[in-house]
């Protein structure tokens, strides 16, 4: 196993976290407080408990999902896209190192940057909302889970997209919405029944379920059911990413 | 065409290459590079040079046949074949907002070596970049990106060295430091394998020299035997009064008259025990022919690779 080379990676695209930390920490921590205090103190202290949950907390594990999304998929793509661009791939396609090894490097460092932004904006609710966490290891496992795969899927949009604006477009136009239609600002016991059934296709319900179970205890879908899928999509990007490599998609001519 | 040598270092054989496009990029290469040469792939562009080197670095799939570094199959056993490969692109790609230093770094441990700041160090020095460790590369100029590049791929201490058109648009100074260089690696024992549109630097380093054309590989050949095979010489004549033609006892020489009569120029093979030169002179004094001067000159490689290329193509069409 290439230890060296997974390491190199690693340590460079964390490094790129660094030398950007206004882009990569201070503007998703900023964002995040503000719908704190919008939401959680301004609207939220107008509005009723949700499950027994006050809204201003009811809503800290959909904000930190929004952000731990978001960030997981531009951390990774920007991470392989760069490289793409800037024609600097050729010393990782002449490298004798695996598909696996390169995933680990770019996807364990994309994650890890989101699980240091997740934290810390639970760090930051705290200074806004007070909340409990019924299962600690069970917040951090969804946390872990939820920035490895959605990284793992921004690989992939990184490994697609040929351009800036394919880089944006699926993020913008697909992830967020789907997060803000995902239950982050509401449970969806509160939608008529229709729109219940039609939002169990959206895959970030069941992110932003079985993370909000591990605070309150309380859950949109079966908990199960929330790690399956999400294990599931785990599959699915790992499986696309072996098979980009070993075909060459978008990296060997 | 085969070359097979008895310990190569790269080794290729029944190389295709077709792209998505349909384009044919490379047909039927075979190819042995020896272990410490310092060999030249001379051809047009897009003769399929970079696609040849693409392929043999892991960067390009081949569509059939196989290649080998230093005994190891590139694509079955990639990690220990790539592991010997060092590649300077003939872009200047690098990561602009990185220092030289951090880059280098990055390279050496990416090719699974661990940490030698003494090596790295070495490298910089060699290469005039050891002031220059903790400047962004964005800051750099061209010349000193393109070091950069070669720093990047001695960062992991190859046994081959791919330069993809390394004296592109560098400065004088920067070419004779970078064949100072590159003569130094091959006494440490380093294979090189250079394209280059420079002609005179080939023909001034290098050990052997292939010539591709159209994506087929038509000389390979030790630089000096193929100087002497398909090089010719010739001797000019300067008249005393100039000619308006060549006598017909002259007309079977192989002898050009220039336009305004004034040279009369000879060409010959040097490598013949009879030149035929002595035969010359005596035509010409029977026919009255006085010269006030004359010199000889050879075939630079430069000649030779337009004629071989004019050749190819002529074969072709």
């Amino acid at each position: 196993m290439n230890i060296h080379g997974i390491l190199a990676i690693y340590r460079f695209e964390m490094a790129r976290t660094f030398r950007t930390v206004a882009q990569s920490v201070a503007a998703p921590v900023l964002t995040t407080s503000l719908y704190f205090i919008v939401f959680g103190k301004a609207i939220g202290s107008r509005m009723g408990d949700i499950n027994g949950v006050s809204y201003g907390a009811f809503i800290i594990p959909g904000l930190v999902m929004l952000s731990l999304l978001n960030e997981s998929i531009s951390n990774a793509s920007f991470g392989i896209f760069m490289p793409k661009w800037a024609g600097t791939i050729y010393e990782l396609l002449s490298a004798p190192i695996s598909w696996g090894e390169a995933v680990i490097g770019y996807v364990g460092a994309a994650a890890t940057k989101s699980v240091m932004l997740g934290l810390l904006i639970l760090a930051t609710a705290r200074m806004f909302v007070p909340y409990e966490v019924a299962h600690p290891f069970w917040m951090f496992a969804f946390l872990l889970l939820t920035a490895v795969t959605f990284s793992l899927f921004g690989f992939i949009i990184g490994l697609w997209a040929d351009n800036f604006q394919k880089l944006q477009v699926i993020p913008m136009l697909i992830v967020t919405p789907l997060t803000f239609l995902g239950g982050a600002f509401y449970s969806i016991n509160m939608l008529p029944p229709l729109w219940q059934k039609v939002t169990l296709f959206n895959p970030v319900v069941y992110l932003i379920s079985g993370f909000r179970w591990s605070f309150y205890g309380i859950a949109d879908v079966n908990i199960a059911v929330s790690i399956g899928m999400t294990l599931g999509f785990l599959v699915a990007c790992l499986t696309f990413v072996w098979w980009a490599f070993k075909t060459g998609y978008k990296l060997r001519t | 065409m085969t070359l097979a040598t008895p310990n190569p270092i790269v080794c290729l054989r029944g190389i295709d290459k077709t792209y998505a496009s349909g384009f044919l990029a490379l047909k039927n290469v075979n190819l042995d590079i020896n272990r410490g040469e310092i060999f030249a792939l001379l051809g047009p562009n897009g003769a399929g040079k970079t696609t040849l080197i693409n392929i043999i670095c892991g960067i390009t799939n081949a569509s059939s046949g196989t290649v080998s570094a230093d005994g190891h199959d590139t694509v079955r056993d990639y990690r220990a074949a790539r592991a010997t490969i060092g590649l300077v692109p003939q872009e200047l790609h690098t990561d602009a907002f990185e220092s030289v230093w951090t880059t280098i770094k990055f390279s050496r441990g990416l090719f699974g070596k661990a940490p030698d700041a003494a090596y790295l160090e070495k490298v910089l020095r060699d290469l005039s970049l050891w002031d220059k460790r903790n400047a962004k590369i964005m800051t750099l100029s061209g010349g000193m990106k393109r070091r950069v590049l070669i720093a990047k791929a001695l960062a992991h201490e190859p046994k081959i060295l791919f330069l993809d058109e390394p004296s592109a648009g560098v400065d004088v100074e920067l070419r004779h430091d970078m064949w100072r260089m590159v003569r130094e690696l091959r006494v440490q024992g380093t294979t090189i394998i250079l394209t280059t549109h420079y002609i005179e630097e080939a023909e001034d380093m290098a050990d052997r020299i292939g010539v591709i054309s159209k994506g087929e590989l038509i000389v390979v050949e030790d630089k000096d035997a193929l100087m002497r095979k398909l090089g010719k010489k010739q001797l000019s004549l300067t008249l005393r009064h100039p000619m308006t033609n060549i006598p017909a006892e002259l007309s079977e020489k192989s002898l050009e008259l220039s336009e305004d009569g004034q040279t009369l120029v000879y060409t010959f093979d040097s490598q013949k025990e009879e030149t035929g030169i002595a035969d010359l002179l005596r035509l010409m004094s029977k026919h009255g022919i006085e010269f006030k001067d004359l010199r000889s000159s050879e075939s630079s490689l430069e000649d030779i690779f337009v004629s071989l290329i004019h050749q190819s193509n002529t074969v072709n069409s």
